[in-house]
């Protein structure tokens, strides 16, 4: 059964207080967000319609939300996800290169995992960070300034942090 | 150097922390504030003549005395975090560095517009950013500067951060506040304006981070001191991110009387152009503004130099000139195919469309993949007729500014380097390896040698 | 202060009329009718909170009103946008709103498929009609148009995506009329669609509505599906005693014979549903889908069919002529006719009516 462990649902209170009473539903982002690390880094169906349950509003609502928003993965992604921007500033600054790289070095296409479930590249539109271009969001965190090396670092990091 | 009125301290060892920010006289704003009234703050940000600094200018002072005040109805103060306009980064910087100047200028500000509960809206891609606010915030708390009673002036706030989750529209004010009220980020149709009808059907008012921040040195140092920085209706000082083809990418607080080719290469600033590289052309405002040549960019049509502030950047309207915007500065060299820029800009807008209206929806996406086709020498000469009219007839006729800010790059291109687009349909090999190159757009003044 | 019967002055194209305050521009318009009223293609009076999404009805505002006369910047949805004492407005008498207009209609067929002939919408579909009067022959797009993953969403409604519009209406009817919503708009953007997600069958006693209310066939009847084409069917008005708390069981059966094709609630002349005692006649499922006998129902006769409307083609042996408006406002310039088949053909003169006959037509009788 799909439950947050005691301190998410302590967290997830918390977090409906901070909205008028019969407003709860305003809370569906940060929760979303919140099943997304818990579960298994993408919003399965069984998940959405645990957090109407817990906001009291219609799995249907969750279903739009969730939609709309680009970080939720409405698909299983690799234990590590990478999201590198590829919008005009990052583009200036060759993000195509560093694409490019990953998908040679990991032997995938955008959008895809590799095969040991590791990797999920995305590449994703501005995020804000156009002066430390290329980038990319890996985790809670960005990783800016990429060159071929950095990216070859960052990978080696993930696979020793998987092992 | 002009003075800095934001970022002075955002250097100081720890100022991430209450005690050092106290120490450098942080939350001195509020002790004033709270012994005013609301209205004389209002009327204070009003003369300080400070413009909202998200993208649209609009005085914030004349925002705020729009706000109802019907008996026995919350309101609210929201600050619209969600920086996603291409080119634009300095929100981050300063919610990253100095989260307490934030905070400061939401306490006062709420106090101001009479809001017990505020929120800060920030994009969700920001997540460590988040946890440093929520941080500041819980300081910020337990030394009685929020919650309840705050410093015994009687005035109870609260401060929250919510995280979006992925979308430019969310900047959008309206569409943010569907977003807080957890629902899909649909700008809503004005009238009702927020002021009147925004969160939760309550009046409430949306600003910028930077325009929040701003308030703190208003209140501290007086309305018009801070008017007396700056120039004609531009006043105090403003955050540009600077980013692209330079030799310096990063923030600047510049005050609004230097010069752009000042900006762009000077040491000071972004140190030109890497590479002894020429300046091909700029987007001084954030990816929506129109993009202006390098000759345009530095002088003005009449001839005059172009400084860095809201009348001049405009100035020659959409024929001539730019906009401020928010300040997000997109350098481009004269290697940069603006084809290829335009094309992935077009692309930005139409993944972030909203798609609610028609002209946004089904738009966005046909000038993308016109864009693409002429950028892979795919393209007819027709296709360019085509973008113009396709962009004209987004630009005004959708519900919120997302169709304007997505016909506007678009047209510009067009306006200016429309010899580039058919460069690309008359080569469509050549184009797919070469560069239209810098033209007759080369910079028209002398450009400073590179130190080593 | 609150005077009740204060009234206010707009005017539209030239025509001034008084209206109550808080009417929109888009009704006050309805009120004069005729060409001078927008097109609505996501408005819909009975939901509350529609329109403003679909951007045809907008307008040119030249003056606020008579305290502030200044235009307005910007064309507006006169379908959100409500009138102000001595407001301005320029529908068709305005190059701008034409112009935008035309923008809009070729945005909305860009990716529709323009299967029409094989779409049981087609004869009244208001994206046929909005395409006739307001678009171009032709399209500029020269690429390949969206497709949708099919879903079904139960025995009752056929959704074709492809043909959507984004209008929102079915989603304000199941938040509205219904008592649970399972359907709404999931993604973003140019992919945005109408979806349960789950792929889940709707079942509601009012879920219906939600092809009446549809402006394009996006949502159909699964039970007419490919049965027959509307203007085959002669649409008459019934009612029958339901007891399915609100429904109204006023409808209109469209009939072959005595055979009842399809069952829809009674529309207004804007394709709206019809309202009774102040309340939309929406209809139940029940009355909708499973009640196809003529013996279930009290016929009350023909339904009034616009003129225009093909539906109505050789039905009727008099027509009678709402008010033309255009000649009025487009200072005697009449209104453009989009064919003058007599013009080309002699086939059909206005002088012959073929309903008169009382037999099948045959070239003879053209000849007259």
């Amino acid at each position: 059964m799909i439950q947050f462990k005691e301190s998410s649902l302590a967290r997830v209170n918390e977090i409906i207080a901070r909205y008028p009473q019969g407003k709860q539903k305003s809370a569906l982002l940060p929760v979303l967000h919140m099943a997304q690390v818990e579960f298994g880094g993408w919003l399965d169906v069984p998940v959405m319609d645990y957090v109407a349950s817990l906001l009291q509003i219609d799995p249907i609502e969750v279903y739009e939300v969730a939609s709309f928003y680009s970080m939720y993965n409405l698909k299983p992604v690799g234990k590590f996800v990478f999201e590198v921007c590829q919008t005009g500033p990052c583009m200036l600054n060759g993000s195509d290169d560093i694409v490019a790289y990953i998908k040679q070095k990991l032997n995938i296409g955008v959008g895809e995992t590799t095969s040991d479930g590791l990797f999920t590249l995305k590449t994703v539109e501005c995020l804000g960070a156009c002066g430390y271009a290329p980038m990319m969001q890996f985790g809670k965190t960005y990783r800016e300034h990429l060159t071929k090396e950095k990216v070859d670092s960052i990978i080696e990091e993930c696979r020793a942090k998987a092992n | 150097m002009g003075r800095k009125l934001l970022l002075e301290k955002a250097h100081v060892e720890g100022i991430r922390h209450f005690d050092v920010y106290r120490r450098e006289g942080g939350y001195r704003s509020v002790e004033k504030a709270l012994k005013m009234t609301p209205d004389a703050i209002v009327e204070e940000v009003k003369k300080s003549g400070l413009r909202g600094r998200g993208g649209a200018g609009f005085p914030t002072g004349m925002k705020w005395s729009f706000l109802a005040k019907p008996e026995g109805t919350p309101r609210y103060l929201v600050c619209n975090a969600d920086e996603s306009e291409p080119g634009t980064f300095k929100d981050r910087y300063l919610m990253e560095f100095i989260p307490h100047l934030l905070i400061e200028g939401m306490i006062v500000s709420s106090f101001a517009l009479g809001s017990n509960t505020s929120y800060i809206y920030i994009r969700g891609e920001y997540d460590w950013i988040a946890d440093i606010l929520e941080a500041a915030i819980a300081e910020a708390k337990q030394n009685g500067w929020l919650g309840k009673n705050i410093q015994g002036s009687g005035f109870d706030c609260e401060l929250y951060v919510q995280r979006g989750a992925g979308a430019y529209i969310c900047g959008e004010e309206t569409a943010l506040l569907e977003s807080l009220e957890g629902k899909r980020g649909n700008p809503r149709i004005k009238p009702p304006f927020p002021a009147v009808k925004g969160l939760w059907g309550c009046p409430t008012v949306v600003n910028n981070v930077e325009t929040l921040a701003a308030v703190v040195p208003i209140i501290n140092e007086g309305a018009e001191q801070y008017a007396s920085i700056g120039i004609g209706r531009s006043t105090g000082t403003k955050l540009i991110s600077a980013c692209g083809n330079i030799n310096k990418p990063g923030i600047y607080e510049i005050d609004m009387t230097i010069s752009v080719e000042e900006f762009i290469f000077s040491d000071e600033y972004c140190g030109g152009i890497p590479n002894g590289k020429k300046l091909k052309a700029c987007i001084p405002g954030g990816s929506s503004v129109p993009i202006l040549p390098a000759n345009l960019l530095l002088t003005t049509a009449k001839g005059e130099k172009r400084l860095m502030n809201y009348e001049s950047l405009s100035d020659g309207g959409f024929a001539t000139g730019s906009m401020m915007g928010s300040g997000g500065f997109i350098v481009l060299d004269e290697d940069q195919c603006i084809v290829k820029h335009t094309y992935t800009l077009a692309r930005f807008y139409r993944h972030e469309s909203c798609g609610q209206c028609s002209p946004c929806r089904e738009g966005t996406g046909w000038m993308e993949k016109i864009l693409l086709n002429i950028e892979n020498g795919k393209g007819k000469m027709s296709d360019i007729d085509l973008l113009w009219d396709i962009q004209r007839k987004i630009e005004g006729n959708t519900i919120c500014p997302l169709g304007d800010a997505a016909a506007w790059p678009v047209a510009a291109a067009i306006r200016h380097f429309r010899d580039e687009f058919e460069w690309h349909v008359n080569n469509p090999e050549k184009c797919l390896t070469e560069n239209f190159g810098l033209r007759h757009y080369a910079d028209p003044i002398h450009v400073p040698v590179e130190k080593n | 202060m609150a005077d009740e019967t204060k009234t206010i002055k707009v005017t539209i194209d030239n025509i001034t009329l008084d209206v109550a305050p808080g009417t929109t521009i888009l009704n006050a318009a309805r009120e004069i009718g005729g060409d001078v009223t927008p097109p609505a293609m996501c408005y819909y009076s009975k939901l509350e909170g529609s329109g403003g999404k679909c951007r045809t009805c907008l307008v040119e505002v030249a003056a606020g009103s008579t305290a502030d006369p200044r235009p307005m910047p910007k064309l507006v949805a006169s379908c959100r946008t409500t009138v102000m004492d001595g407001m301005v407005v320029k529908n068709i008498t305005s190059e701008k709103v034409k112009d935008a207009r035309n923008g809009v209609v070729e945005f909305l067929l860009l990716n529709h498929p323009l299967d029409c002939p094989i779409c049981d919408q087609a004869g009244e579909c208001h994206l046929q009609d909005l395409g006739y009067e307001h678009g171009k022959e032709g399209t500029r797009y020269q690429f390949a148009r969206r497709t949708f993953k099919k879903e079904d969403l139960g025995p009752y409604i056929q959704l074709h995506m492809t043909r959507c519009i984004l209008c929102y209406r079915c989603t304000y009817v199941a938040d509205q009329i219904t008592n649970k919503r399972v359907h709404g708009v999931v993604d973003r953007g140019d992919h945005a669609a109408i979806s349960t997600y789950i792929s889940k069958a709707i079942e509601n006693d009012f879920s219906g509505n939600m092809i009446d209310v549809c402006p394009v066939g996006a949502l159909t009847d699964k039970t007419f599906r490919f049965k027959n084409r509307v203007w085959f069917t002669k649409p008459v008005d019934a009612h029958r005693t339901c007891d399915t708390p609100g429904c109204c069981g006023k409808a209109t059966l469209w009939l072959r014979g005595d055979e009842v094709f399809r069952v829809t609630a009674r529309k207004d002349p804007w394709g709206e549903v019809q309202s009774f005692d102040g309340k939309p006649g929406w209809i139940c499922n029940t009355c909708r889908f499973e009640t196809k006998q003529t013996s279930s129902w009290t016929i009350e006769g023909l339904t009034t069919i616009s003129r225009h409307s093909v539906v109505g083609a050789n039905k009727y042996k008099t027509l009678e002529k709402p008010n033309e408006t255009v000649q009025k406002v487009m200072h005697g310039v009449s209104p453009k006719l989009l064919m003058d088949i007599h013009s080309v053909s002699d086939v059909n003169k206005p002088s012959i009516h073929l309903s008169e006959i009382d037999r099948a037509a045959n070239s003879n009788d053209f000849k007259k």
